[in-house]
């Protein structure tokens, strides 16, 4: 016969964080940059078809680090989440705020009550029509949230990738700029510069988008050519 | 939002929003309602839409009106709407159902696009609303049918495609150019007149404005140029560009242009 032994909720809770934070510091950094021709999104990702970075709606898109499967399955929920939403109501009606929060409290469930909590760190980050309309959030594994300013860094080597964002961050940023930033700090642990532009995966939500790309939809993906041209038009 | 967690995952994996909203939202879908017995009031009505091919894309055009049994319901409705960035529909019939239909029909390319990573081809665009149409089928039957017009462009044969559907939902793809509505008749009889091989895209939107003005002079549903309010046909081209509306302006010399030479010519149409 099996004998149940008492476990402090505490001590629950804290192998759970655990266990969570482990996976995660494992995988490949994601940076996520407000700047003042949008957002770009940038993940170190060796593979071109398995994503980190997702559309989710016209201004909104999404950024994972950790376990592919965990995280895509929330990628793929959140999409059904905005375009419900927005064919319900409008398409102005689905928010980064809604989508965060919903994300968070689905998270967080899963975080008490299943066998084992997710490993991924998400990001949600919408742009506005000027860049302190911007939003950008963070949510952890159980189901924290936060609403950060600028920038944000998740994955194995956040701490020392943020350090290097931070210092070199700033609003008047363009998109190469912020781009550039993002490779040099990717690259924080390596013995390169930065990491060249075949390493990583790229996306960009861009400001005013109707007025400027004629289409209400931000997002973009930047494939290696597009990233070359980006980074070689302003150097 | 579903979480992600519960279940097998092959019960939740879909790439279509059709589906996932007849599973977890039926309410939302335009055609699920089951109708109690009796007649269904008047409802306004879309009618004419014209499509044709031209070198290197196609091209579809709708007039402005819905028309409620003999009253003019609306003057201003919009009546043909980009399906997504290479695709376009028009639509004729119960306006209500229809502009819904054509909003679920938007986000269902959108959503498998965001979903999958990739567009759908063309045909499985031209599929799916099809799907659709059939799903209206119950609506059709009490008096509410909805039938609407596709065109896109095809990137794998590099042309402009045309398809057209009847009420049980069957697809037909058309050649050279097609037209659906009660002014149906007699702007098909202007396409075949008007319609040559290799048009360009500007004698394309010319012959459809011109097609559409000639179902408006025979048909008391379809609407002509109206100068007065200035308001002109909703045309769209696709190439391999993608979609394009044009512009009012070009669309208000284009109609004044027809105008003035019927009026020159002086004769019975």
């Amino acid at each position: 016969m099996t004998q149940q032994f008492y476990v402090s909720p505490e001590q629950l809770m804290k192998d759970r964080a655990d266990f969570a934070r482990k996976g995660i510091a494992r995988g490949r950094s994601v940076v996520v940059i407000s700047c003042a021709d949008g957002i770009a999104l940038i993940a170190e990702n060796p593979s071109p078809s398995l994503h980190k970075i997702g559309e989710i709606y016209d201004k909104i898109a999404f950024a994972a680090v950790g376990k592919y499967n965990e995280f895509e399955s929330l990628r793929q929920a959140g999409v059904r989440y905005a375009d419900v939403r927005g064919y319900s109501y409008d398409r102005e009606d689905v928010t980064a705020r809604g989508l965060a929060s919903v994300y968070a409290q689905s998270l967080g469930a899963v975080f008490t009550a299943e066998q084992k909590p997710f490993e991924v760190e998400l990001a949600v980050a919408e742009v506005g029509p000027a860049q302190e309309q911007d939003h950008l959030y963070r949510l952890t594994f159980d189901g924290s949230i936060a609403d950060e300013n600028g920038f944000v860094v998740m994955g194995g080597l956040a701490d020392q990738i943020s350090d290097v964002v931070r210092g070199a961050w700033e609003s008047e940023l363009t998109l190469a700029g912020a781009m550039r930033l993002a490779l040099r700090a990717l690259a924080a642990d390596k013995e390169v510069e930065a990491l060249p532009a075949t390493a990583v995966e790229a996306a960009v939500l861009y400001r005013a988008s109707e007025s400027h790309r004629g289409s209400r939809r931000a997002f973009r993906r930047l494939l290696p050519e597009d990233m070359t041209r980006l980074l070689n038009e302003e150097a | 939002m579903q979480d992600p967690s519960n279940g097998p995952l092959a019960t939740q994996a879909t790439s279509s929003f059709t589906e996932h909203l007849q599973r977890s939202r039926p309410e939302l879908l335009p055609f699920s309602q089951a109708l109690p017995a009796g007649t269904v009031p008047s409802s306004p009505h879309a009618t004419t839409i014209v499509a044709l091919t031209f070198a290197g894309g196609v091209l579809m055009a709708g007039d402005r009106r819905a028309t409620m049994g003999n009253v003019i319901a609306s003057r201003h409705i919009e009546k043909v709407f980009p399906a997504d960035e290479f695709s376009v529909l028009g639509i004729a019939g119960t306006a209500g159902l229809a502009i819904d239909i054509t909003r679920l029909f938007q986000v269902e390319l959108e959503h498998y696009e965001k979903i999958e990573g990739t567009l759908l081809s063309l045909v499985g665009k031209a599929n799916r609303l099809g799907a659709m149409i059939r799903g209206n089928l119950p609506m059709a039957m009490q008096g509410m049918a909805v039938i609407p017009l596709f065109a896109g462009f095809d990137h794998v044969s590099g042309v402009g495609r045309l398809f057209s559907y009847d009420v049980t939902g069957g697809r037909y793809e058309e050649q050279e150019h097609h037209s659906v509505g009660s002014g149906s008749v007699f702007a098909r009889g202007a396409l075949k007149k008007l319609w040559r091989p290799n048009l360009s895209e500007e004698d394309a939107v010319a012959v459809a404005v011109e097609a559409l003005y000639d179902a408006a002079d025979d048909d008391s549903a379809t609407g002509g140029p109206d100068p007065v309010r200035q308001l002109w046909p909703v045309v769209y081209t696709v190439n391999r560009a993608g979609n394009r509306r044009i512009p009012e302006r070009d669309l208000a010399a284009i109609a004044g242009a027809i105008v003035e030479s019927r009026a020159i010519a002086g004769r019975e149409a």
